[in-house]
C-alpha cells in the first residue's frame, strides 16, 4: 500500500507542474499590461515598477515560470486589489464555506442516490426504476443556477408561512450569532499562530462549530440555510451515483455468487447487503471522485445564487471586477486542491480493492 | 474490413442467408426500440425544426422593445387568451421581460443559438482531440507522452473553472465562452480516439495496408479512425449536452452571451434578482436548457446502447 501512495503522489507531479504551466500562461495571455492588471488601473509607476521587479516580469519567459513555481511553492498567491485582502486571507475566511457546501452536498447525494440507486436494480422495471431512472436523467440535465433558483422560489416564498419554508440566501439569520468553538472551550490561543489558524478556519464551517460548541439553535439554522444551496449542488452528483449505483448492482446481482448465496437460503437483505452492495461499492467511489470537480465548479454557480460568501462567490466578484489576479490564484488553489481529492480517492480504490495496488 | 462499415449477414426466420445489413441500420433499428433514445430525436426534432423557423415562427423581434408599441410593462407576467387573459390585452404566452420584449420569441431564437453553441464546440473538439488522439496513439513515444500529459493536466481542473479562467483571460463573449468550453473538452474526445487507435494500429488489415505501402494519413483516416466512430459520436452527443449547460452556466455568469443576445442562461442570469417577482422570466429559459440537455443525454445514452457490441443481437 506505502509503495502504491508513494507511486501515486510521485506520479501526480508532473500534473501539478503542468497545472502551474498553464495558470501561469493564462497570466500571461492577459490582455495589456500584467501589473495594472492584477493591481488595478490605479497602480502608480513605482508601484508597477516594484511589482515587475519583484514577481521577476522583466526577465525572461522560464526565469518567470520560476519565479511563479516559487511563490506558489511558499503559498504566496499574492493579494487581491478589490478585497485589499492577501489570496491566502480570503482563503483562509471563504474556503471553509466553500468545503462545508461541497461536503453537505456530496452528503445529500450519496445518502439519495446510493439507496435509489440501489432499490432500482433490485426492483428492475418496476415503477420505482422507471421513475428514479427518469429523475436522473432529468437531474443531470438541469442547470446548477436555475435549480437553485427554483428552489429559492418555492421553499422561501411558494411554501412561506408552511414548516417547510426554507431561507433562500445568506448562511445564518439575522441576529443569530455563532461563537467560535476555541472561546466557548477557552482554549488559550495565540491570535496569529498555527494551532489558531487550523482551529479558526474549522470555526469557520457553522455546523461543525456549532457542534463542537454544543450550541443547537445555531446548528439547526446554519442546516436551514444549508438545505437548498446543498440540495441544488447535490443534484447532478445524486443523479450520477443512482445511475452507477444501479448498473453496478444489475452487473453484480447477475453473478453467480449472488445465485449461490441465494441458493443458500440467505435472506434476501443479507443478499443485497452484504454480497452484491459491498461488490458494487467501487465504481461508485469513482463516480463520487468524478463528482468531484463539477461540485467545486457548480459552487461558483450555487454560492452566487445563494449569496454564499464562499470561493465560488469570490471567484464571481472577482471575475466582474476584472481581478485577473485572484481568479488566477483561486484556479490554482481549486486545481490543486482538486488533484488533492483525486489523489484520496485513489488511494481509496487501491484500499477497496487490492488488485489496483498490486498491478 | 473496419468497424464502422461493417456488415452483418441477417438470417432470416427460416434460417436462410438473405441480405447484409450495414451497422447503421443495425443501429437505427436497436435505436428505434428504445423509448428514451425516440424521445431525445422528437425533442431534438422539435428544437432544430423551431431553430430553423424562429423568424416565422416568433410574433415578435427578440431584440426590439416594445415600448411605445404595445401596452405592456416590464416583467409582466404571462397573457394568454386561451386561459382567461382579456382580448384587450396583447398575447405574450411567455410574458414581457426586463427590458420590455417578447420572453416567447427570444425564447424562440435562443433554441438557434443553444444548438448552434452546442454542435460548433464539440465539433471543434472532436477535431482537435481526434488529431492529438490519433498521432498520440499512432506515432506513440514521446509524441504520446507529451499530448497525454498535457491532456491529464486538463483534465486535472475541474471543467467549469478552466473555461472561467479562459474567458476571464480572453474577455468575456459568445465566441471565447465557445472556445473555452471546446478547449477544456477537447481531453474526452483525445483519450475516445487514441484508445481506439492502440486498440487496432497492430491489427492484421492495417498491417496489410502499410505493407501495400499506404501512407500515414491514408493508413490513420481510412483504416484506423473508422473504428473510432462509434465511441466518438455517442461521446459527441454526451458532450453536446455537457457544453449546452457549460455555455449557459458561462453566459449566466455574465462571461458568455452578452445583453442583448437572446441566450437562455444570459437571459436567466440577467433576472435571476426577480425570481420572487417575475418567475416566469428564470422559469422559462430554464427550462428550454433542461428539455435540450435532456434531450441530447437521452439520445447518447440510447446511441451508447444501440452501439455497444457487447448487445449485438441483430433481431
Amino acid at each position: 500500500m506505502t509503495t502504491y501512495i508513494l507511486r501515486r503522489l510521485l506520479s501526480s507531479i508532473p500534473v501539478l507542474l503542468g497545472i502551474l504551466f498553464v495558470t501561469f500562461a493564462l497570466g500571461r495571455w492577459i490582455p495589456g499590461d500584467p501589473c495594472r492588471a492584477i493591481l488595478g488601473e490605479k497602480a502608480t509607476d513605482a508601484v508597477c515598477n516594484d511589482f515587475i521587479h519583484r514577481h521577476g516580469l522583466d526577465r525572461p519567459i522560464p526565469v518567470q515560470f520560476g519565479y511563479y513555481i516559487r511563490e506558489v511553492a511558499q503559498g504566496d498567491f499574492g493579494r487581491s486589489f478589490r478585497f485589499s485582502k492577501s489570496v491566502n486571507e480570503l482563503l483562509v475566511e471563504r474556503l471553509p464555506i466553500t468545503i462545508e457546501l461541497s461536503f453537505a452536498a456530496l452528503f445529500v447525494s450519496i445518502i439519495v442516490g446510493i439507496p435509489l440507486g440501489v432499490i432500482s436494480a433490485v426492483r428492475h422495471n418496476s415503477w420505482v426504476d422507471v421513475l428514479t431512472m427518469l429523475w436522473a436523467n432529468i437531474g443531470v440535465s438541469m442547470p446548477v443556477f436555475w435549480l437553485g433558483l427554483m428552489l429559492a422560489y418555492i421553499f422561501a416564498l411558494a411554501l412561506k408561512d408552511t414548516p417547510f419554508q426554507l431561507p433562500p440566501s445568506g448562511r445564518l439569520s439575522p441576529g443569530v450569532l455563532t461563537v467560535p468553538f476555541y472561546e466557548v472551550w477557552n482554549l488559550p490561543l495565540q491570535p496569529g499562530s498555527f494551532l489558531y489558524g487550523v482551529l479558526d478556519f474549522i470555526a469557520r464551517m457553522n455546523i461543525l462549530n456549532s457542534l463542537l460548541s454544543l450550541n443547537f439553535e445555531v446548528l439547526r439554522d446554519a442546516v436551514r440555510h444549508l438545505i437548498l444551496p446543498a440540495l441544488a449542488l447535490g443534484t447532478i452528483p445524486m443523479a450520477l451515483i443512482a445511475r452507477m449505483a444501479r448498473s453496478s448492482m444489475l452487473e453484480v446481482l447477475g453473478q453467480d455468487y449472488i445465485r449461490t448465496a441465494r441458493a443458500k437460503g440467505l435472506r434476501q437483505r443479507v443478499v443485497i447487503m452484504k454480497h452484491a452492495f459491498r461488490n458494487a461499492l467501487l465504481p461508485l467511489v469513482t463516480v463520487i471522485g468524478l463528482s468531484l470537480g463539477g461540485l467545486l465548479g457548480g459552487a461558483v454557480l450555487t454560492e452566487t445564487v445563494f449569496n454564499l460568501s464562499g470561493v465560488g462567490r469570490i471567484l464571481y466578484d472577482a471575475i466582474t471586477a476584472r481581478d485577473y489576479g485572484i481568479v488566477q490564484a483561486f484556479t490554482v488553489v481549486i486545481a490543486i486542491f482538486f488533484v488533492i481529492l483525486n489523489l484520496l480517492v485513489d488511494i481509496s480504490y487501491a484500499y477497496l480493492d487490492p488488485r489496483i495496488r498490486l498491478d | 474490413m473496419t468497424q464502422a462499415t461493417q456488415s452483418v449477414t441477417v438470417l432470416d426466420p427460416e434460417g436462410i442467408s438473405l441480405k447484409s445489413v450495414s451497422l447503421w441500420n443495425i443501429t437505427l433499428r436497436r435505436l428505434r426500440r428504445r423509448k428514451s433514445a425516440i424521445i431525445g430525436l422528437t425533442i431534438l426534432s422539435i428544437l432544430t425544426f423551431i431553430a430553423l423557423t424562429a423568424q416565422w415562427l416568433a410574433p415578435y423581434d427578440p431584440y426590439t422593445p416594445l415600448i411605445g408599441i404595445e401596452e405592456v410593462k416590464a416583467r409582466e407576467a404571462p397573457c394568454i387568451h386561451l386561459l382567461g387573459c382579456p382580448e384587450t390585452k396583447p398575447q405574450h404566452i411567455l410574458g414581457i421581460d426586463g427590458n420590455v420584449r417578447d420572453q416567447f420569441s427570444r425564447l424562440l431564437y435562443g433554441a438557434r443559438l443553444s444548438l448552434m453553441i452546442g454542435f460548433s464546440t464539440v465539433t471543434f473538439a472532436i477535431v482537435i482531440g481526434t488529431v492529438l488522439g490519433a498521432l498520440g496513439g499512432y506515432l506513440g513515444g514521446w509524441v504520446d507522452n507529451v499530448i497525454m500529459r498535457f491532456m491529464d493536466v486538463l483534465l486535472a481542473f475541474p471543467s467549469l473553472l478552466l473555461a472561467i479562467a479562459i474567458v476571464t483571460v480572453l474577455g468575456p463573449g459568445l465566441i471565447n465562452a465557445l472556445l473555452a468550453i471546446g478547449i477544456v473538452s477537447i481531453p474526452a474526445y483525445a483519450r475516445v480516439v487514441r484508445a481506439s487507435v492502440l486498440s487496432v494500429r497492430e491489427m492484421d488489415y492495417v498491417s496489410a495496408s502499410r505493407a501495400l505501402g499506404g501512407s500515414m494519413t491514408q493508413i490513420l483516416f481510412r483504416r484506423i479512425l473508422p473504428n473510432a466512430l462509434t465511441p466518438l459520436i455517442v461521446q459527441g452527443t454526451l458532450g453536446i449536452a455537457t457544453a449546452i449547460l457549460d455555455a449557459a452556466a458561462l453566459s449566466f455568469l455574465g462571461l458568455g452571451a452578452q445583453p442583448p443576445t437572446p441566450e437562455w442562461g444570459s437571459m436567466l442570469g440577467a433576472e435571476r434578482n426577480q425570481v420572487f417577482t417575475a418567475p416566469h422570466l428564470v422559469f422559462f429559459p430554464g427550462i428550454a436548457i433542461a428539455l435540450t440537455v435532456l434531450a441530447f443525454n437521452l439520445l447518447g445514452d440510447g446511441l451508447r446502447d444501440a452501439l455497444d457490441p457487447r448487445l449485438a443481437h441483430v433481431s
